[in-house]
């Protein structure tokens, strides 16, 4: 076991995800995942780096409960995956799972606020109080301003920012950046890593999937994805956030 | 290992949208492309106008019928002689028996016509074989009130009338005879008789459409006629037609009531009515398969619609759709596109039975079954069409949807 995750009453924080050789075969010879193994507990900040495919958007899919493993266990906020039903999966992902996709996927003509509401729809809580929430949710990503816009009256960079308004109005266990500053300029790229960073000093646990080794590098933990294996975990430290803000 | 303990060690347990969440996810596809319901709701509408419409329209024809059948009544009853027990006599009711009728208890009306030994044409210089389908009766003078007639031009055969060459026509008569207006002469029998009145349209008695009437009394008088009825019409009280009826043959001829039948003329009238509401089978059939086509134009459309949103179906799988939830979206869509169609066949339906009667001047009746009949069919017709595209979009693995996009 590659992580410290042990039985008893330990006084860990919470383990949010836990893969424990995961392996994930298509169809032909090569094998997208090779025997992962990745524990991320609460409150952590992690990239998960790699060339196109080397495997990060499989994980992706694992770890978000899209998709299960040919092989090895998957424990998503404290449920192991392989028992699940296709209906409690997505009750899984509805309570515990949050997405980023790097192209929004906002449904257009629907105000930033409805928008955000939609991520609770299969939450079971009422009209009015997903509409609460997600203004909350939109205040939270510094668009308190922007709730009656229609995406395509907002900038690349504020329709992310709507889209992980999205992801965490449910308050979920994980939230999960699909190479979120991948179709942003820059300057709006820097702006929703900061606000990944900022959320995630307000608690939630967030990992970042990107090719980009240089945003990666700026997270406090990266985890490096080549040919369907871990080849390295690296824990930054504050230094190398701070470092890279300069 | 062991498993990491959950938030709160809550059960996983996927929430229910509530109706009008159902309506609002199953309308999303149908708000952003509002052209295309247009178009495949079309089919559908035109299937159901259809088929509203045969129904309205036949419904419609019906009711008229009916009414008119109430304004005539349905207590009128004829006596004419049956077939003889021995061939090729001529059978005669008795000359007593209009009196005889009128006695009858509940019996409020009687008149009586009989068939004369004479024709009937324009001029004397019109051939005498050349008769048109125009029978010559005589007529008691109470015959227009028993059949609830209307003179259309002229006067009815009076007191003084009836015993001179005096004629009054039926509607059919007269125009075969080319007269329009009382006052011309037409040639009957041997002599001249001057044409008093024309009669309006008589449902139920169209043999006297057909004829020249005359007077009981000139008949006997300049026509050689022996006084014995033909026909016995009389009207009694609703409640009584039944005893009535019993009791009319041995009446009019007690000697022997068996050469003597009794009919109804209404019933002729209510079998009309009957046929006028069993609509034709072949519009119906139009309409069915049109409402069959347009089915197949919503499922078309369905599918493309799955197709088209597999980037939205992964979407809502991430933010933690059930199969079942993805499946009730795209058949609350179908549902609703093909009721869109079906509530504007049913108002168009309506419609077009409104216009037809409006012009024909009938009531318009659209018959509830039918509306209700209808769109249940789209409703089906939706359900069907949709679930095929609506279990392809459930089986999307949701990576895949997410990557089509």
């Amino acid at each position: 076991m590659s992580t410290g995750t042990t039985t008893g009453p330990a006084p860990h924080p919470r383990t949010v995800v836990a893969l424990t050789g995961v392996t994930k075969e298509y169809p032909g010879p090569v094998a997208a995942l090779r025997g992962v193994d990745l524990t991320v507990e609460e409150g952590e900040l992690l990239g998960i780096v790699g060339p196109s495919g080397s495997g990060k958007s499989t994980l992706l899919h694992i770890i978000g409960t899209l998709d299960r493993p040919t092989a090895g266990s998957v424990h998503i906020a404290g449920h192991d995956v392989a028992a699940l039903s296709d209906r409690r999966l997505s009750a899984l992902r509805a309570q515990h799972v949050g997405f980023v996709f790097q192209a929004f996927h906002l449904v257009p003509g629907v105000s930033a606020r409805d928008n955000v509401a939609e991520g609770l729809l299969y939450s079971g809580l009422s009209r009015a109080v997903r509409r609460r929430r997600a203004a909350d949710a939109l205040a939270r990503v510094g668009l308190a301003d922007r709730l009656d816009h229609k995406p395509h009256q907002l900038s690349g960079g504020q329709r992310q920012r709507v889209a992980i308004a999205r992801a965490v109005v449910g308050e979920p266990a994980l939230l999960l950046a699909d190479e979120p500053t991948g179709a942003l300029d820059s300057a709006s790229g820097a702006a929703v890593m900061e606000l990944l960073r900022e959320l995630n000093r307000e608690g939630a646990t967030i990992a970042v999937i990107t090719h980009d080794t240089e945003i990666a590098a700026q997270l406090p933990r990266e985890v490096r994805i080549r040919d369907g294996q871990v080849v390295a975990d690296v824990t930054h430290g504050l230094a190398a956030t701070a470092g890279a803000e300069l | 290992m062991s498993a990491p303990r959950g938030r709160g060690g809550n059960r996983l347990k996927a929430a229910r949208l509530s109706p009008r969440d159902v309506a609002h996810v199953g309308s999303s596809g149908l708000r952003s492309r509002p052209m295309r319901v247009v178009l495949s709701a079309l089919g559908i509408a035109i299937g159901i106008a259809t088929m509203i419409s045969v129904v309205g329209i036949s419904a419609s024809s019906q009711a008229q019928l009916l009414r008119e059948l109430d304004k005539l009544g349905t207590n009128l009853l004829v006596a004419s002689p049956g077939e003889s027990m021995f061939a090729g006599e001529e059978v005669k009711l008795p000359e007593e028996s209009v009196g005889m009728v009128g006695r009858i208890k509940g019996v409020q009306d009687v008149g009586a016509t009989a068939d004369l030994n004479a024709t009937v044409r324009r001029t004397e210089k019109v051939d005498e074989d050349d008769t048109g389908g125009i029978a010559v009766k005589a007529t008691t003078a109470d015959l227009l009130r028993v059949l609830r007639g209307e003179v259309g031009s002229g006067s009815w055969l009076n007191a003084a009338t009836g015993r001179y060459p005096s004629v009054v026509l039926g509607h059919v008569a007269a125009e075969r005879l080319g007269i329009t207006e009382p006052g011309r002469q037409v040639w009957l029998g041997d002599r001249y008789f001057t044409v008093v009145g024309i009669l309006d349209p008589l449902p139920l008695a169209p043999e006297i459409e057909r004829s020249a009437l005359v007077g009981w009394e000139g008949a006997k008088r300049l026509l050689d006629f022996d006084g014995h009825p033909t026909s016995v019409y009389e009207r009694s009280a609703d409640a009584a037609v039944e005893d009535v009826r019993k009791v009319m043959a041995a009446t009019v001829d007690p000697q022997n009531p068996q050469n003597v039948k009794v009919t109804d003329p209404s019933s002729a009238l209510r079998a009309k009515a009957a046929t006028e509401g069993a609509f034709s089978s072949l519009l119906l059939g139009l309409g069915g398969i049109a409402l069959l086509v347009g089915g197949v134009g919503v499922a078309n459309t369905m599918i493309i619609s799955v197709l088209e949103r597999r980037y939205e179906i992964g979407l809502r799988r991430s933010l933690g759709a059930t199969r079942g939830q993805i499946r009730i979206q795209f058949v609350t869509e179908s549902l609703m596109l093909s009721g869109l169609g079906g509530l504007a066949g049913v108002a168009l339906g309506a419609a077009a039975t409104g216009v037809y009667a409006h012009s024909g001047g009938l009531p318009w009746v659209v018959p509830l079954w039918a509306v209700g009949g209808g769109f249940g069919a789209t409703l089906a017709i939706g359900t069907v069409a949709g679930l095929y595209p609506a279990v392809r979009a459930s089986r999307l693995s949701p990576t895949l949807a997410l990557h089509a996009a």
